[in-house]
């Protein structure tokens, strides 16, 4: 999980304590993704337990402040240097509703494609706008801020662009989509029956 | 909104005739305000850039008005046409087509001189609409010398001189890296919200979205049309 990496990177840059990192961590993402002192914490702790973190001084206020072990530090160089893993065969909402709709006689997907390109071109615009209402656009903090609105426009474009494409893959299609009426053959509950040794292909 | 600054009225453009006839655009209604933004979108062969060029007046459509600034198109003799895209209409293209032996300032001008201005007024005019984009500095500059974004923002500034009110806009952005590209949107933007009225010919949605409308072509048709939303609630967990 990006937070705690991202925690043990700003204790990287020197002792912090936990609503300090708060801070921290909310000026470096724009806020979008706020945190609350007890995620912090616990996230603390569990660093702690992994021997990344160790509680350093306390100041007159009763601060505790947090360093990071050399083991953190490592950790925090592995991290910047290795790609993020997506994960892999996560259900998009969407194209399932896509593909089912697209074989479902009598629905019309374009209308499903429409209503949905309408909702991520107003989202897009949202962004754009929120993207240009900084006040200084070229402050560290403006500039990090403006970096995650534009992952998030740029998400949209695709979700839009794949929209176009995949609108215009149907209108090609002679009947507009590929209507699947439901199956005659009743599948078999439990493990298929093992097949028989295919043939090598000639 | 305010008054139309632009108006297409069923506007239908055949090409051929017969069997062979090919409509490039059937029965577009669309308006454009003061202040307003449009984008248009769809796949290649939809009809956008025709719909660019009828609004321009540079084609004439088949049936329909084209309504530029309560003029109707149609009643104006070619002269008047000329005139009327001299003095309202502002063209910017992909690929900015600056003229290289005169100056961004020459080029800004080039409009209002064609179009009988005196040359100290030219000027003045040239220079609030290069400083409008922010290229006073650049005036005496060649295309040569300048950025492509720079080239671009010449190309908005000599379509807004002299206070010409539609921008006609196709893929303005498209010989530009993505940042610079939107500097350009936002300069287009600009102008817009100066009170110009405005049309984005794009296939870019991150694009279109700097616009208040967008619209969307298919074989010729306006398919779907997406306003700007109100509410600020779809960018969950922002300030």
């Amino acid at each position: 999980m990006s937070v705690r990496q991202s925690l043990l990177a700003i204790l990287d840059q020197g002792p912090c304590y936990g609503y300090q990192l708060r801070t921290e961590f909310d000026r470096r993402t724009g806020s979008t993704w706020p945190l609350n002192v007890g995620q912090i914490y616990n996230t603390l702790d569990r660093l702690e337990r992994d021997g990344l973190v160790e509680k350093g001084d306390v100041d007159e206020h009763g601060h505790v402040y947090w360093q990071i072990t050399d083991a953190g530090a490592a950790e925090v160089q592995d991290w910047l240097s290795s790609p993020v893993e997506r994960g892999q065969g996560t259900r998009d909402e969407l194209a399932v509703k896509l593909a089912v709709a697209a074989t479902l006689p009598g629905v019309d997907v374009s209308d499903i494609i429409q209503t949905q390109r309408r909702a991520s071109l107003a989202q897009l615009q949202v962004l754009n706008r929120a993207k240009y209402a900084g006040a200084s656009p070229d402050g560290p903090e403006e500039l990090a801020w403006s970096l995650v609105v534009d992952s998030m426009i740029f998400a949209a474009e695709a979700e839009v662009r794949w929209l176009d494409h995949s609108e215009q893959r149907l209108a090609l299609h002679p009947d507009r989509a590929m209507a699947l009426e439901l199956s005659t053959e009743k599948p078999k509950r439990g493990r298929p029956a093992k097949e028989s040794p295919v043939e090598a292909p000639r | 909104m305010t008054e139309a600054v632009l108006r297409l009225i069923g506007v239908t453009q055949q090409y051929g005739t017969g069997a062979t006839a090919v409509s490039a655009l059937s029965g577009v209604d669309l308006e454009v305000c003061r202040g307003e933004l449009v984008a248009v979108m769809g796949p290649s062969g939809s009809g956008k850039s025709t719909l660019l060029s009828i609004s321009g007046g540079l084609a004439i459509p088949t049936t329909g008005e084209v309504v530029v600034e309560g003029s109707y198109l149609s009643e104006q003799s070619p002269k008047q046409l000329a005139q009327l895209r001299r003095r309202s209409l502002g063209f910017v293209f992909q690929d900015f087509n600056l003229i290289p032996t005169l100056t961004a300032m020459e080029n800004v001008t080039l409009p209002l001189e064609l179009d009988g201005f005196r040359s100290r007024a030219a000027r003045r005019a040239g220079r609030d609409a290069l400083a409008s984009v922010g290229l006073e500095g650049k005036a005496d500059s060649y295309p040569d010398d300048l950025s492509g974004g720079q080239q671009q923002r010449v190309a908005i500034a000599r379509a807004v001189v002299g206070g010409r009110r539609l921008i006609l806009a196709d893929e303005p952005t498209g010989a530009l890296d993505s940042v610079t590209g939107e500097l350009v949107l936002k300069m287009l933007r600009a102008r817009v919200d100066a009170g110009a009225a405005g049309i984005l010919v794009t296939h870019e949605a991150r694009h279109a979205a700097f616009a208040d409308r967008i619209v969307f072509l298919r074989d010729g048709r306006i398919v779907d049309e997406s306003r700007r939303a109100g509410a600020e609630t779809l960018l969950a967990g922002s300030r």
